[in-house]
């Protein structure tokens, strides 16, 4: 295989694995804020238990997040050397925003979060909650920006030519709110907010599947529903806006998401389907002229398809976009009928009667995990051929000095050392569930 | 060209971006020098002690690598992309003792069997021990200068070329700098039977880095071309390597009058004085090339545009009272010795 395929599979893996937990640390620290607001609200003492017991999953999580994230930051240098020379002057300032302003703020904190408990005041406490999760939050706001801008970019101008050549601002508030940010940051927040809202809701209800810690779990699942029902009804919202952004921005990735081949037709919008991309067809259920629809208000209206763009400026992968995208729709979908459903019961006084209800909340911290990724393969695979959308392809953007040994060698470095830490992970995390909220691990039996 | 303080903006990141490393070497020191002593401790609790006294804090300290990498991506992107895509391995290997070194930290005390703790015991010493190094590795690759051709174009080998002997020796300093930071730094924060065998190894380890030290000087010294050029030209700046050899030889004497926080001081000042030491012989350079001179990267042809380094700088301006200000609230809620809690890894 040559260096650019193995760096793209390498980047794939190490960005789709940080991409586990990112979501869970910013989920559940909005859930810990409001668990830790409602103590020191309230007084009540259960609180304080859900806050700790939250607390250290989200201690995991986010670990895990920090320890993964670094190689990311990196590996745009060893791996996509020509890339980052290219978007050094743009790019550079996002990084170095996120470093400053988000980093610093979610690392610090987080030492008097975690261990801070017996020597800070409860305020001191909630402060620094706050703090981290207002961190994780800003943090996803500048790397996102710092990729929509890649997808859509603005406020800049090129100079130089050939391997020389590279963007430069001209204009920091325009690059920083291209035409994609802020649809996609709220997209994204939202994404992880549903990640996260989901563990608690699934952990939840599996304790009162098990009939332990009751009480206190049925208030954590009622508080934590309203939250998952808001998020879920919303990102319909914020992902339809970004699909209106996609029409204007990338229309050839609009055309792929949807399997949309026809230079200009009015285009149908599907369930579920497969795509030929030999015979340019998509079999599967649908509605005629639905996306003509969505994005213009009218069935008929003619959307540029993928013939419109030359072969080599559009992507190559269709079914797979197609099929990303579908089953992040699918999930959202999904998640409103469950959310919405349980509300209902709720209101009705029953919700914690029906027992395969409970089971599907217990299964369903997959679901927004699934689409995450969805979301972000569909996003980023629609982009191709592209690296800076329009102006540097992806085939022209990796480190020409790196031999694919080398990258193989680092692959397998990572397929080893992230097995061992998806395999931790998921033990620490089914030890703390097991444990429970009342379990307090002392920890000082000395063995040797 | 943009100034401030009639001195340019490449130059005023390239301050930035050595603030920030030498923060990170600083901060970072002591974590992985502490590390790099964890097999020399026996007890169980000792380990637990030592690995619970850079607890709250390592994140913290860690932010700096991130803050300087990013710094560094962000003023000479030049510089970034061709360092770290001709150093493929060495930060590969860099990266990857990083993510098992933090899950050390995170696991190492979550069960109580044998094998686990040792295991981890062990995968948290060899990481340590192997990121000191290879940062002193990559350092003095640095110095040595790369085989850099037209537009940055790296033609040296790419597996183990970067383990030169002056790379192994500097690798073997930086190890033996930090081990000593680190003894010192857990002195502070221990007590008892612990604080008396961290005595006794601060001792070697001193000993260590005054012999590691001094073979890395001469052999630069001797070796390493053009080093003493820059300080012919400006001999006001001799006040520097005096300095810096000044505040070796006191860390001994601060050690054995035990003023361990004087001595975390002086051990820190070293660090900084060797770091601007090495920014002194470099500038405006930032990657020698050893092929021909002109090939090299600086700060001037690594550097962004003038308006994103300004607006990076005005970031800093703003950004790094706060990081100050965080940081110091940190230190100041876990001063003082090491006591375990429910809390505690
Ligand atoms: C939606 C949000 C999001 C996305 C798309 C990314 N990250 Fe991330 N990252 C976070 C959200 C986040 C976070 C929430 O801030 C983390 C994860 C969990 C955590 O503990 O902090 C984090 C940790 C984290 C760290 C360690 C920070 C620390 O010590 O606090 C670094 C250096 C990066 N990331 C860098 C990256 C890079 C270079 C990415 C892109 C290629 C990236 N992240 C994608
Ligand atoms: C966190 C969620 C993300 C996921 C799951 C993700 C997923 C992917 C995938 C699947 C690819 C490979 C695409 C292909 O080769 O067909 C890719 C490539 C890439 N992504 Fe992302 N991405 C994420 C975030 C980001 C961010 C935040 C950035 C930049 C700020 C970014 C920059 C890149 C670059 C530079 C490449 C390599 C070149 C390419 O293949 O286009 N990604 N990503
Ligand atoms: C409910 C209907 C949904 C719609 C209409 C929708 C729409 C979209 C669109 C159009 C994009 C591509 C944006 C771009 O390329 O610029 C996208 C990306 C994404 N989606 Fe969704 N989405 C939905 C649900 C979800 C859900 C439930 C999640 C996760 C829980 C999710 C997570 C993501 C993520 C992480 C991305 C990649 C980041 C980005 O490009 O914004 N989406 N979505």
């Amino acid at each position: 295989m040559d260096t650019e395929i193995l760096a793209r599979i390498q980047f794939a893996f190490t960005i789709a694995f940080h991409y586990i937990y990112p979501p869970l640390s910013i989920g559940i620290g909005l859930i810990m804020v409001i668990f830790e607001g409602l103590y020191l609200k309230t007084g009540n003492k259960q609180y304080e238990i859900l806050t700790r017991f939250w607390l250290k999953i989200f201690a995991i999580t986010f670990g895990i997040g920090v320890a993964t994230g670094i190689i990311m930051e990196f590996e745009f240098g060893t791996n996509w050397a020509v890339y980052s020379k290219y978007v050094g002057d743009i790019f550079g300032s996002a990084l170095a925003a996120e470093g400053l302003f988000a980093f610093g703020l979610e690392s610090t904190f987080l030492g008097v979060l975690i261990f801070g408990w017996n020597r800070v005041s409860p305020k001191v406490h909630f402060f620094s909650t706050i703090m981290v999760f207002l961190g994780s939050m800003f943090s996803a706001v500048w790397i996102v920006v710092a990729n929509s801008w890649q997808q859509t970019p603005a406020g800049y101008h090129i100079v130089g030519e050939g391997f020389n050549a590279r963007a430069e601002v001209t204009d920091f508030w325009a690059m920083v709110f291209n035409p994609s940010s802020v649809d996609r940051i709220i997209h994204v927040w939202q994404g992880a907010f549903l990640a996260g809202t989901f563990l608690v809701l699934s952990v939840h209800a599996y304790y009162l599947l098990k009939g332990r810690y009751e009480e206190i779990s049925k208030k954590a699942f009622k508080i934590t529903l309203v939250v998952a029902t808001i998020i879920s009804l919303t990102q319909l919202l914020s992902g339809h806006s970004s699909a209106d952004g996609v029409a204007i921005n990338q229309p050839a990735k609009l055309a792929a998401m949807e399997g949309h081949y026809e230079k200009s037709a009015p285009a149908d919008l599907y369930v579920f389907g497969w795509v030929d991309n030999e015979e340019q067809k998509v079999t599967g259920i649908g509605l005629p002229g639905g996306l003509s629809f969505l994005v213009h208000q009218d069935f008929e209206a003619p959307i540029t398809g993928l013939n419109a763009f030359p072969e080599d400026e559009r992507p190559g992968q269709v079914n797979a976009v197609f099929q990303f995208y579908h089953i992040m729709i699918s999930i959202g979908m999904f998640l409103i009928a469950l959310t919405l459903y349980a509300s209902f019961l709720w209101w009705k006084g029953t919700l914690f009667d029906k027992r395969w209800l409970l089971k599907i909340f217990a299964f369903s911290v997959l679901l927004p995990q699934i689409a995450n990724q969805a979301g972000w393969f569909a996003a980023e695979m629609g982009r191709q051929p592209w690296i800076v959308y329009g102006h540097l392809r992806t085939d022209e953007g990796f480190s020409q000095e790196v031999s694919a040994n080398q990258i193989l060698f680092s692959l397998i470095l990572f397929l080893v050392v992230y097995s061992l830490l998806l395999v931790l992970f998921l033990y620490s995390l089914n030890k703390k569930i097991k444990q429970g909220p009342y379990e307090e691990d002392k920890n000082t039996l000395q063995i040797y | 060209m943009e100034t401030f303080l009639g001195i340019d903006y490449p130059t005023l990141w390239f301050l930035v971006v050595g603030l920030l490393f030498s923060g990170y070497a600083i901060l970072e020191g002591f974590d992985y020098g502490a590390g790099a002593w964890h097999l020399f401790l026996k007890k169980d609790l000792s380990r637990r002690i030592a690995i619970n006294a850079i607890g709250p804090l390592w994140d913290a300290n860690q932010v700096w690598l991130i803050i300087g990498g990013g710094a560094l991506f962000a003023g000479f992107p030049v510089m970034y992309a061709t360092m770290l895509s001709a150093m493929y391995i060495p930060f590969m290997l860099f990266l990857i003792l990083l993510v098992l070194r933090s899950s050390a930290i995170k696991f190492r005390s979550a069960e109580k069997m044998f094998w686990w703790r040792n295991t981890w015991d062990i995968i948290y010493f060899v990481s340590n021990t192997l990121i000191a190094f290879l940062l002193g590795v990559v350092l003095g690759n640095v110095l040595e200068g790369f085989q850099l051709g037209e537009n940055f174009k790296y033609e040296g080998g790419i597996f183990f070329t970067f383990l030169s002997p002056y790379a192994i020796m500097t690798g073997f300093t930086t190890l033996s700098l930090f081990m000593m930071q680190g003894a010192i730094f857990l002195l502070l924060k221990t007590e008892g039977r612990l604080y008396a065998r961290l005595t006794f190894l601060l001792k070697k380890g001193m000993i260590f880095f005054i012999i590691s030290f001094s073979i890395t000087s001469l052999y630069t010294l001797i070796f390493i071309p053009g080093v003493t050029d820059d300080f012919k030209e400006t001999p006001i700046f001799f006040v520097l390597p005096i300095v810096s050899f000044l505040a070796v030889a006191n860390i001994p004497r601060l050690v054995s009058k035990k003023k361990y926080a004087m001595a975390l001081v002086f051990s820190s000042l070293t660090m900084a004085f060797l770091l601007m030491l090495v920014a002194f012989q470099l500038y405006p350079v930032l990657l020698p090339s050893k092929i021909d001179p002109s090939y090299s990267v600086t700060i001037y042809n690594a550097a962004s545009s003038q308006k994103s380094l300004g607006i990076m700088l005005t970031m800093v301006v703003i950004g790094a009272p706060l990081l100050i200000g965080y940081l110091a609230f940190l230190y100041k809620t876990f001063n003082g010795k090491v006591k375990l809690d429910d809390t505690s890894y």
